[in-house]
C-alpha cells in the first residue's frame, strides 16, 4: 500500500520533475553562455518550462473540452490552456525581438559573443571616445 | 452614447488603439499627432477617474460583461487611479517633448515607428495600473517591456543594442518569474481575479506552492523594478537610450513594476501573511539600505550624467522598498508618495539632460562644463531636480523623505532615521559632481553656440520642474491620494 501511494506520487509528480529540470536548465544556458543566441536559446526552454507548468495541472487524461453533452463527463480546465496561448505568442515576440537585436548587434560589433562585445566597450571607453 | 462608465476600459484602448493608427498613417507628423492626441485623452480619462474615486469610491469593470472573478475586471482604487495620473501625465508631457528631441537622436524614417512603440508602452504600463486580473498584468507587462526594449534599442549609439538586449534578457526572466508565481496561484486558488484570490488564499496560506510564488513573485518583480543587486540592466539602458525613452521609462516603467509588487503583497497576500512566514522585512530593509548606499556611491564616481542618475534611480527605488518594508500605514505612505514624486523628478531630469545633449552635444561631465553660464534655466531646472534627489525643503524630494522619517520614528527605529540623512548626504555628492563642473568650471570653447531649445522641449520640461517646487510645497493631491490607498491596502489597519 505504502509502496504504491509512493509509486503514484513519484507518477503524480513527474510533470513536475520535468518542468524544474527545463526551468533550471533553461536560465543556467542564460547565465552561464556568451554566444547571444544560445542565450536566447536557454531563455525560450526556460519560458517553455511555465507552459508546461500551466498545463500539466489543468490536463485530466481521457478529459476533453467542457462541451455540454451527455456523452462527455471528464472535462480538462480550459483556462491554463487559453493563457498559455497567450504566453506563447508573448514568448514567440520576445524571440523574435531578441534575435532581431541580435542581429543589429552583429552589424554593428561584428560579434555575437558577449565577452568581446563587452571588451569592444571597454576598450571604447579606455581610449576617451565620447558617444 | 454615454461613455462615462467606460472610462476604465477606454483608458487602455485609445492608446492601444492609436499604435496601429500610427504605423498606418506613416507620415511623422501625422503619427505624431495621433500619439500627441491619445496620451493627451489618456491623462484626461486618467484624472476622470481619479475625481470619479475620490467621489465614489472603487470602480469595477468587466471587460466584455463577462462578471468577475470569471471574466477579466477593471478595477482602479485610490492607488491606480495615482498611478494613472502619474504614467498618463508622464507621457503627455514626454511625448511633445520627444517630437524635437528625436530629430537630433533618431532616423527620420524610424521617427513615426518611435510614436507606434511609445503609446504601445504607454497602453502596457496604463493597463498594469488599471487591471484586476492576475495575468492580465503579465500580458500588459510585456507589452509595456517589449515596446521598451525597442525604443532603448533606437538609441544612435551601439551600445544602446546591446544593453536593450541585456534588459531584454533580465526582463523576459523577471516576466518570467512572475509568471511561474502566478500560475502556482491560480493552481491554489483556483481564481486570477486580484481581489478574489486575497479573499480565497485565507485557505491555503502558509502551504508550500504559496510562499514558493510569493518567492517567484518577489524576485520577478524585483528585477523590474531594478531592486539592488537586481538592477544591472539599467544604468545601460538609461543611458544609451534617446533622450525621450529615458525621460518617459526613468519616471514610469520602474515605479509600475513597484506598484505591481504593493497589489500583490498587500491585496492578494496581506501584509501580515508576507512579512510573517518569510523573512521578508529584514530582506527588504537590507536590501533597500544597500541600494541606497551601494548605487549612490557609484553614482558619485560617474562621468556620464545619464548614467549618474540612473544609479540614484536604483539608490531612490531604495527609499520606496524602505518604506514598503515597514508594514504600517505612514510607510506605505512614504512608499506611494515616493513612487509619484521621484518619477515627476527624474523625469524632470532626464529631459532637462535631453535639452543639455541637444545644446551640448553630450551628457559627460566634461561636456556640462560651463553650463551654468551657456545654458542657465536649464542648468537651474537640474539643480532642483537634484536638491529634490536630496530631499531638501521646498521639493518634492523632501516630502517623501520627511514621511519616510515618520514612519522609521513610529517604528522607534533612530539608526535607520540615521541612515537615510546619510544616504542623501551621497545624493548630494553626486548631485555636486554637476553643480562642481556647470558652475565652477569655464565654458568649453567648442560650446560657443548653443541651439537655442526648441519650444516644444522647453515648454513641458518647464513645466515638470516646477511640479517639482508644486508637490514639494502644495501635498494635499499627493499626500491625500497616498495615505488613503495605503490605508486601504492595509485594510484600515494603523
Amino acid at each position: 500500500m505504502t509502496g504504491a501511494t509512493t509509486s503514484m506520487t513519484l507518477g503524480g509528480h513527474f510533470t513536475y520533475f520535468i518542468t524544474i529540470f527545463l526551468m533550471i536548465a533553461g536560465l543556467f544556458i542564460v547565465i552561464s553562455r556568451s554566444n547571444l543566441i544560445k542565450k536566447l536559446v536557454g531563455l525560450g526552454i526556460f519560458q517553455t518550462s511555465v507552459y508546461l507548468l500551466y498545463i500539466a495541472p489543468a490536463k485530466l487524461i481521457g478529459g476533453t473540452a467542457p462541451i455540454l453533452s451527455d456523452a462527455f463527463t471528464v472535462y480538462s480546465n480550459p483556462l491554463p490552456h487559453v493563457l498559455i496561448l497567450t504566453a506563447i505568442v508573448v514568448g514567440v515576440a520576445t524571440l523574435a525581438l531578441g534575435l532581431a537585436l541580435v542581429v543589429r548587434i552583429r552589424e554593428a560589433y561584428e560579434s555575437i559573443e558577449e565577452d568581446e562585445i563587452l571588451e569592444l566597450d571597454a576598450r571604447l571607453e579606455r581610449d576617451g571616445i565620447e558617444q | 452614447m454615454n461613455l462615462v462608465p467606460h472610462l476604465p476600459a477606454l483608458q487602455v484602448v485609445i492608446p492601444l488603439m492609436a499604435a496601429p493608427l500610427t504605423v498606418l498613417l506613416r507620415r511623422r507628423s501625422v503619427a505624431f499627432a495621433v500619439a500627441l492626441i491619445a496620451s493627451w485623452t489618456a491623462l484626461a480619462i486618467a484624472v476622470l477617474l481619479w475625481l470619479q474615486v475620490s467621489h465614489s469610491g472603487t470602480i469595477t469593470y468587466a471587460i466584455g460583461n463577462w462578471p468577475a472573478p470569471w471574466g477579466i475586471e477593471y478595477r482602479v482604487d485610490r492607488l491606480n487611479s495615482f498611478m494613472l495620473i502619474l504614467v498618463s501625465g508622464i507621457a503627455a508631457l514626454v511625448l511633445p517633448f520627444s517630437r524635437a528631441s528625436i530629430e537630433a537622436e533618431v532616423p527620420a524614417s524610424q521617427h513615426y515607428l518611435f510614436y507606434t512603440m511609445f503609446v504601445l508602452c504607454l497602453t502596457g504600463l496604463l493597463g498594469i495600473a488599471v487591471t484586476g486580473d492576475a495575468f492580465n498584468i503579465f500580458v500588459f507587462l510585456e507589452i509595456s517591456s517589449l515596446s521598451a526594449y525597442v525604443l532603448i534599442a533606437l538609441g544612435r549609439d551601439r551600445r544602446a543594442l546591446f544593453a536593450a538586449y541585456q534588459y531584454l534578457l533580465m526582463g523576459s526572466i523577471g516576466a518570467t518569474f512572475l509568471v511561474i508565481g502566478i500560475g502556482l496561484l491560480y493552481l491554489m486558488t483556483g481564481t486570477l481575479n486580484l481581489a478574489d484570490m486575497g479573499l480565497r488564499i485565507a485557505n491555503v496560506q502558509g502551504t508550500r506552492p504559496v510562499l514558493a510564488a510569493l518567492a517567484f513573485i518577489t524576485v520577478g518583480v524585483s528585477l523590474k523594478l531594478a531592486l539592488f543587486p537586481l538592477h544591472q540592466w539599467l544604468p545601460n539602458a538609461y543611458t544609451f537610450a534617446p533622450s525621450a525613452v529615458s525621460a518617459f521609462l526613468a519616471a514610469t516603467a520602474t515605479k509600475v513594476a513597484v506598484y505591481v509588487l504593493l497589489r500583490f503583497y498587500f491585496t492578494v497576500f496581506g501584509a501580515s501573511a508576507v512579512f510573517a512566514k518569510l523573512p521578508m522585512q529584514e530582506m527588504m530593509l537590507l536590501l533597500a539600505l544597500a541600494g541606497m548606499f551601494a548605487a549612490s556611491t557609484v553614482a558619485i564616481f560617474q562621468t556620464d550624467l545619464k548614467r549618474l542618475f540612473a544609479y540614484s534611480s536604483v539608490a531612490q527605488i531604495g527609499y520606496i522598498i524602505l518604506g514598503m518594508s515597514f508594514d504600517s500605514v505612514s510607510g506605505l505612505t512614504a512608499s506611494i508618495v515616493h513612487l509619484f514624486n521621484h518619477g515627476v523628478t527624474k523625469g524632470a531630469i532626464y529631459m532637462l539632460l535631453g535639452c543639455v545633449a541637444l545644446g551640448m552635444g553630450g551628457t559627460t561631465l566634461g561636456r556640462v562644463q560651463g553650463l551654468g553660464k551657456r545654458m542657465p534655466l536649464t542648468s537651474f531646472g537640474i539643480v532642483i531636480g537634484g536638491l529634490s534627489l536630496i530631499g531638501v525643503p521646498g521639493t518634492a524630494g523632501f516630502i517623501s523623505k520627511w514621511y519616510l522619517l515618520l514612519a522609521a520614528l513610529e517604528k522607534g527605529q533612530w539608526w535607520l532615521v540615521f541612515m537615510i540623512v546619510l544616504s542623501s548626504l551621497l545624493a548630494a555628492a553626486y548631485v555636486w559632481r554637476f553643480v562642481e563642473a556647470a558652475y565652477f568650471q569655464e565654458p568649453r570653447k567648442d560650446t560657443d553656440e548653443v541651439a537655442t531649445t526648441p519650444w516644444l522641449i522647453s515648454v513641458p520640461t518647464a513645466i515638470l520642474v516646477i511640479a517639482i517646487v508644486y508637490f514639494g510645497l502644495d501635498t494635499s493631491f499627493t499626500i491625500g491620494t497616498a495615505s488613503d490607498a495605503a490605508t486601504a491596502l492595509l485594510g484600515g489597519r494603523r
